[in-house]
């Protein structure tokens, strides 16, 4: 079972992510946004951070990088992708997440511990986690307010697309519509969400929840193998 | 071939929570203005673009403004031309006009 997580020029959360993937059991590589393909992987990881220092708009000229195709290529085959923050965005960008991330409604960049509630435990990254599970990490953006106009909205929630809600006593970081945290594409298997697992994943850090998340992603692309019977 | 210079303002949608704007309004009454709303901020690309004519110059202008400069779901956008010359500029210009004058 193997991880690949890309790097764009500006990602910063790289490492922090290999590293997290290996504490959730799999082999892991960093894969540079140049490269074609995803050199075998079973899952692959956007990471947090600035790709292309965020200009023009955070994420979108990351939607152009040589290794965007593959990893597009690898979703149709329902490979399994997982943007974090910065992550969230490209997805978002590239069209292959619905939505937008704006700038945070309080007009700051919000970096602090919130709680984030499972609303769907039957998706390839909340395995093990009974719906109402609520999972502490650690959220550090400056355009998180996820957004959507109201009909696709309806049309989100109704396929229950949304897998992660800010939760009380925190609450919602950033203005997000309907304090959402994190989504699903209409196959599931595709994942954005603003806080960050990879900094949650040792007691250490504060909380070990977002290794729940990240090993969810591990066992459930074992199951599939996608990059193994290729 | 001639070259085309634009000017693509970029705006957040009517409605879009726009924290720039407001964080420029919010900070009027420390400038003494008063009489001042609605202040929204945007941003403004300027390119040039090699065509044959101003029309596939400016498809090319959209076409990078709905996919590149702007995010068609939350941002709208204008085009506007602020230059243009030619190349091969008064041989050129004289062969165009010639035939459409008789």
């Amino acid at each position: 079972m193997k991880v690949g997580v890309v790097v764009f020029p500006g990602s910063n959360c790289d490492r922090d992510a290999l590293h997290a993937a290996r504490l959730a059991g799999a082999d892991a590589e960093l894969l540079w946004h140049e490269t074609p393909d995803l050199h075998g992987s079973d899952a692959v990881v956007l990471p947090g951070g600035f790709a292309y220092g965020d200009y023009l708009r955070a994420g979108v000229l990351a939607r152009f990088s040589p290794i965007m195709a593959a990893v597009r290529d690898h979703a149709r085959r329902g490979g399994l992708v997982l943007g974090i923050c910065n992550g969230f965005q490209v997805l978002a960008e590239a069209g292959l997440l619905p939505g937008a991330l704006l700038r945070n409604a309080s007009l700051r960049f919000e970096h602090r511990w919130v709680r984030v509630s499972v609303e769907r435990p039957d998706t390839p990254f909340t395995r093990g986690m009974p719906a109402g599970t609520e999972l502490r990490m650690p959220v550090a953006h400056g355009e998180g307010c996820y957004y959507l106009p109201d009909a696709p909205l309806a049309e989100l929630e109704a396929a229950r697309q949304v897998v992660f809600r800010y939760a009380p006593p925190e609450g919602n970081p950033n203005g997000s519509v309907h304090d959402i945290a994190g989504i699903v594409d209409v196959t599931g298997r595709v994942c954005g969400l603003m806080p960050h697992p990879e900094r949650a994943s040792e007691r250490l850090l504060g909380s070990d929840d977002g290794l729940l998340l990240l090993r969810s992603l591990v066992e459930s692309a074992a199951a599939t193998a996608v990059g193994a019977a290729r | 071939m001639a070259s085309f210079r634009y000017a693509v303002s970029v705006m957040p949608k009517e409605g879009i929570l726009d924290p720039q704007g407001r964080a420029v309004e919010l900070s009027l009454p420390h400038l003494h203005v008063a009489g001042v709303h609605a202040v929204r901020v945007g941003r403004r690309v300027e390119l040039t673009v090699d065509a044959s004519d101003e029309a596939s110059a400016r498809d090319t202008v959209e076409g990078l403004a709905g996919e590149l400069f702007a995010n068609p779901l939350i941002e709208s956008w204008t085009v506007e031309l602020v230059a243009a010359a030619s190349s091969t500029a008064g041989a050129g210009a004289a062969a165009g006009v010639a035939p459409g004058a008789r």
